[in-house]
């Protein structure tokens, strides 16, 4: 919302320049996004001149050089460029040192040989309108040479835009801004511009208007005028026009324009011999009605949309857009001004349907009150009958009426200072609010409050009163900072959130980077991924308005996420830098929600080990009693993949990255694994419990067995802790060998084995049957010997 | 006999004293006290002796030779001590050559750890960390909210629609009602997590991250908001902020506040060298979080889980950890955090 202070001056002048009172407004609930300024600068250069005389340019056919009175008794010389410009004229002069609009100064000038001590403006160069070709002609009766020219016109203003929050349509509207800006300031508001009318609201208008869809057209009004003579706007309508951002037309359409920026409420001014049957019918749609909307486009409309039709059928799209057959031309002399309110989430739905916005629409869909609809129309009278020669046929028509009487709201004392941390006195809350409009009457406990129509959306609860009390009393200087009673609260991290952080830890701790990927993911991942046809890592989240097809679903895995990373630092020469992540994965499940957890994935330059090695460390430090069976994955190398599992839940993978899903990331040689951290740390031990190592030594003893090379170690461990029974303590591989004195296809492990008992120190005599128990279970079972 | 003890022992003591290698030091110890050495050698013959010469002599040689081996070790470890020195000296090394490679530490991402910074301010504080799903309905994140229909955040322009009414969470503030219906009141809570908007430039990405707080008892007031946030300032910007809160308007707050954090680069919008603040802009505030105090409407959706509106109140705040991370550390550009480019990641591990 542009609102120029020139224009809200009219009706609040808080004394204030726009910065200082875009400050006061920022600090009271209005935003201001910027402050222009409209129109030229150094006005002191800006004067009344009248052309004395004036002879044609030498060397120029279109040039005239003019003597300009510019001050009693000073005449000065301006070469003009503008056909009308004669003698007796008196005109509107930017002397050198003027600052025009775009910034540039304005200098003595020599124009083909001749010499310029100014300019002789046209409106556009004034910011007015776009008007370029003529001079401006001032009214010669009332003026004298030298006067300022600010005080004729308005030339320059200062323009605040406003970011006017979704609650407040009543400040999408200067009169409403007026008031806004009384209530934080404290200035006087001028009465408002619809305090008189000049029409009566009885009488016969001669338009039929049938309202067949009230829920969608709470209010529906109309008068007519007669002996319009359709021309230019004056200026000073034409400059605030402009200041707000509105190109002038003519003086109709400027009317409707200028009194919606005053009051906030959209019109729409029908040629009414234009209105066949002079009926106008407001029902729903058709489906697949069309008409031709003002922009010339041709528009298809349904059941849900609202429209104004006539004899012949749509007119308008209502509150959106007008239509071309009805609309004011130049050779109108009838006009049906036409305002109305309607439903706004029926005209936000239809403005987002059409993909149609336009002023009216913006500010329809806010929830515009059914009364401003005559506030406007008096605004709207007043002007036709002072600038278009118009008469006002007598009567008004309107259909809904009123909205419902003011809502009576009771404003406790104790809840505001209750609310607030800070008491308000009663008084002040008083003033504020009447200040706003709202009515007030004192009672015991505090004030019953009327709700004024223009804040009937907004306003209806206490708490929203106290909000209004509250930004005008002001929420940073009178408020103290104090912290909660915060009974019982403790703040306290949950064992899953703590696991969560270690395991991040811990990854961190031995050398990974962590990133953050996206959780979109492209539809083609999953065959860059070779994930087979039926794998359920298909079974994407599916974005229906994605912003590109490249992040059109929800990733399954964290992989392609690390793969991107990797791939990025390879690509800037960064090498493939060893990262994990730890974020959300989500699956579609046929429920109304996706089930999603919390995995967390790694990938490192190396092979399934140096994976594994990382994957063993967070285990380790989650507690996380792991095992490991080869398994392949469609993204992995086959032979050097596995399944991870803790407990008895299977809880990810780990292996190399498949060649050729590298190669599609332009990288080599890079292994990963993924686990979901949910399932692990729902099935770890998160409290350690002790073990008594110490009171009795262990007894360590290294076997080396000979066995079939494709027997995974992981069996042979199984069948020596089985062999081992509760003594054995702990079983590792520590040592793979092949080759001479080895036998083709069999492998031997060095395995450390580690003797233990609670309650007395072992003695070579406890170990040596459970030595030899191991040795020969291994070698009954598996084929294993002794390596000897 | 007992001369020559003496005789002896004044000889060794010298030549101890005078020795200056610890080897040298070993030859006089063989000389005078090994195996073949005269005062051992008499202490061995004491019982030839007369009974009378017996005790007088034995005591001497004994004494003489407790002496010397005292001496002896004291002796040594002078030598030792300095021949130790001497070694060192010829050690010394280079010390501004780099040290041995480590294995190196890896580290958390900037998003990462500035989120737990901030949610460690408010475990301080009293809050609970709740976290909860990141697609989510139309109603948790819309209708509980208090979000009108005509709200432009509803509209497939704004927000990603996974269903009819199923979409990806715009804020965390759905959690405030999941939390509320699982615990009753006095709630302290915060919620970090991923959220999603269509928007892609250099100050949005569609995808970012926030933690929402909410506190909700019987007296909890605007004026507790401030002093939360004001800690929570102070916190992580440092302990001469203040905060500024300006009115505003959120669906599901009343009253409703933008917060502002006074900026920790510049004295009063100016830079030293007089140059305006680039981080404030010279306008002295940072806008860092919205805020208000729950509106009744959202309490009414959660009335049965002990939430009467006209009973409890409270304050909410939502906070970019983007936005703090990037005022923070000076992050130019919200891009770099999900690029993952080592050299941006390594910056901050």
């Amino acid at each position: 919302m542009r609102v120029g202070m020139e224009w809200l001056a009219e009706y609040c002048d808080p004394g204030l320049d726009a910065r200082a009172l875009g400050e006061r407004l920022a600090m009271t609930g209005t935003e201001v996004d910027r402050i222009h300024h409209h129109g030229v600068g150094n006005l002191d250069a800006f004067v009344v001149g009248i052309v004395l005389k004036t002879s044609r340019h030498p060397d120029a056919d279109r040039l005239t050089v003019c003597t300009v009175q510019i001050a009693d008794g000073v005449q000065t010389q301006i070469v003009c460029g503008a056909p009308n410009v004669a003698a007796g004229q008196t005109v509107a002069v930017a002397r050198p040192g003027a600052i025009m609009p775009d910034g540039t100064k304005l200098k003595k000038a020599k124009l083909r040989g001749v010499s310029s001590d100014g300019m002789i403006l046209a409106e556009d160069e004034l910011e007015i309108s776009a008007e370029h070709d003529e001079t401006i002609v001032l009214d010669g009766a009332s003026l004298q040479a030298g006067q300022p020219l600010a005080d004729v016109l308005a030339i320059a203003t200062e323009v605040l835009e406003l970011e006017i929050t979704p609650n407040r349509p009543d400040c999408l509207g200067v009169y409403g801004v007026a008031r806004e800006v009384g209530a934080a300031t404290g200035s006087l508001l001028r009465p408002a511009p619809w305090e008189q009318d000049p029409g009566s609201l009885q009488g016969e208008v001669g338009v039929d208007v049938r309202v067949e869809a009230p829920d969608l057209c709470p209010r529906f009004t109309a008068r007519a005028f007669e002996g319009v003579t359709i021309g230019p706007s004056p200026r000073w309508l034409k400059a605030r026009l402009t200041a707000a951002g509105q190109r002038p037309i003519n003086n109709v359409v400027d009317i409707t324009n200028y009194a919606m920026l005053l009051t906030g409420q959209p019109l729409h001014a029908f040629d009414l011999d234009r209105i066949a049957g002079a009926t106008l019918v407001v029902r729903r749609a058709h489906d697949g009605e069309k008409v031709v909307t003002l922009d010339g486009q041709e528009r298809v409309l349904d059941a849900d949309v609202c429209l104004i039709a006539d004899a012949d059928g749509p007119t308008s799209i209502a509150g959106v857009m007008g239509g071309t057959r009805s609309e004011v031309q130049p050779d109108t002399t009838r006009v049906l001004m036409e305002v109305a309110s309607w439903d706004g989430p029926n005209i936000h739905d239809t403005s987002l349907k059409l993909g149609l916005r336009s002023e009216a629409s913006g500010r329809f869909e806010k929830g515009l009150s059914p009364e401003q609809t005559l506030e406007a129309q008096v605004v709207a009278t007043k002007l036709m009958l002072e600038l278009t020669g118009a008469r006002l046929v007598a009567g008004t028509i309107d259909v809904g009426g009123a909205g419902p009487d003011g809502q009576v709201i009771r404003l406790r004392d104790a809840r505001v200072a209750g609310l607030l941390g800070v008491d308000i006195p009663r008084k002040e809350s008083a003033q504020h609010l009447q200040r706003l409009g709202f009515e007030v009457v004192q009672r015991d406990e505090g004030l019953d409050v009327t709700v004024p129509h223009w804040r009937r959306n907004d306003v209806s609860r206490e708490a929203d009163l106290i909000e209004e009390v509250a930004r005008l009393h002001g929420v940073n200087d009178q408020l103290p900072a104090t912290l909660p009673g915060r009974r019982g609260a403790v703040g306290v991290l949950t064992a899953e959130q703590r696991l969560r952080r270690r395991a991040e830890d811990a990854l961190a701790g031995l050398g990974l980077l962590e990133i953050v990927g996206w959780s979109f993911a492209s539809p083609d991942l999953d065959d860059r991924l070779r994930l087979h046809a039926g794998d359920a890592r298909r079974a994407h989240v599916v974005i229906q308005n994605p912003m590109s097809a490249d992040q059109s679903v929800l990733r399954t895995t964290l992989l392609g996420s690390l793969l991107d990373a990797a791939a990025h630092n390879a690509a800037h020469g960064q090498g493939v830098p060893g990262i994990f992540e730890s974020g959300a994965v989500y699956a579609a499940t046929g429920e109304q929600l996706p089930h999603e957890h919390r995995a967390l994935g790694a990938l490192v330059p190396g092979d399934v080990f140096a994976a594994k090695g990382y994957l063993e460390g967070l285990l380790g430090a989650l507690r996380a009693p792991a095992s490991f069976a080869a398994e392949p994955q469609p993204f992995l190398h086959p032979g050097r993949s596995a399944k991870v599992s803790v407990g008895e839940a299977v809880v990810g993978w780990v292996g190399d990255v498949h060649p050729l899903v590298a190669a599609a990331w332009d990288v080599a040689d890079v292994a990963a694994f993924e686990i979901d951290l949910d399932a692990v740390i729902a099935s770890v031990q998160t409290v350690a419990r002790y073990e008594d190592l110490t009171s009795f030594p262990e007894l360590r003893e290294d076997v080396a067995i000979v066995v079939d090379a494709t027997l995974p170690a992981a069996t042979v461990l199984d069948c020596v802790r089985a062999a081992g029974g509760r003594l054995l303590a702990h079983a590792e591989v520590f040592d793979v060998y092949r080759g001479e004195q080895i036998a083709e296809g069999r492998t031997s492990l060095a395995i450390a084995l580690t003797f233990r008992a609670k309650d007395r120190t072992l003695t070579d005599a406890d170990v040596a049957p459970l030595r030899e128990k191991i040795v020969a279970r291994l070698a009954t079972q598996l084929g294993g010997e002794l390596r000897g | 006999m007992i001369e020559r003890i003496a005789e002896l022992r004044a000889e060794a003591q010298a030549a101890i004293e005078g020795a200056s290698t610890t080897t040298e030091l070993e030859e006089l110890r063989v000389r005078y006290l090994g195996r073949k050495a005269q005062l051992p050698n008499i202490l061995r013959g004491i019982a030839q002796l007369q009974p009378a010469e017996r005790g007088p002599t034995g005591k001497a040689a004994n004494q003489a030779r407790q002496a010397l081996e005292a001496q002896i070790a004291r002796r040594g470890e002078q030598l030792a001590e300095g021949e130790l020195e001497d070694r060192l000296r010829d050690d010394a090394v280079d010390v501004t050559l780099p040290g041995s490679p480590a294995q190196r530490l890896g580290g958390l991402h900037l998003l990462s750890s500035t989120r737990r910074e901030i949610e460690d301010v408010f475990l301080g504080l009293g809050f609970k960390i709740a976290e909860g799903p990141e697609v989510e309905t139309v109603y948790y994140n819309f209708d509980a909210l208090n979000h009108a229909l005509t709200h432009p955040a509803r509209g497939t322009m704004d927000t990603f629609y996974v269903g009819d009414d199923v979409l990806l969470r715009t804020h965390t503030s759905p959690m405030q009602i999941r939390a509320m219906q699982a615990e009753p009141p006095p709630l302290y809570v915060i919620v970090p997590g991923r959220v999603y908007r269509r928007d892609s430039d250099a100050t949005h990405t569609p995808q970012f991250h926030q933690i929402e707080g909410l506190a909700v008892d019987e007296d909890i007031t605007l004026a507790d908001l401030k002093g939360t946030l004001l800690a929570f300032a102070r916190a992580i910007f440092g302990p001469d902020r203040e905060v500024r809160l300006r009115p505003h308007f959120f669906p599901f707050t009343e009253p409703s506040v933008e917060v502002d954090v006074s900026c920790f680069n510049c004295r009063h919008g100016a830079i030293r060298d007089g140059s305006r603040c680039p981080v404030c802009r010279g306008t002295q505030w940072l806008e860092i979080l919205g805020s208000g105090m729950v509106d009744p409407n959202v309490f009414a959706h959660v009335a049965e889980h002990g939430y009467d509106p006209e009973r409890v109140q409270g304050f909410a705040f939502g906070l970019g950890i983007e936005r703090i991370a990037m005022l923070k550390h000076a992050v130019p550009d919200l891009r770099l955090f999900y690029d993952n480019d080592v050299r941006f990641l390594e910056q901050f591990a």
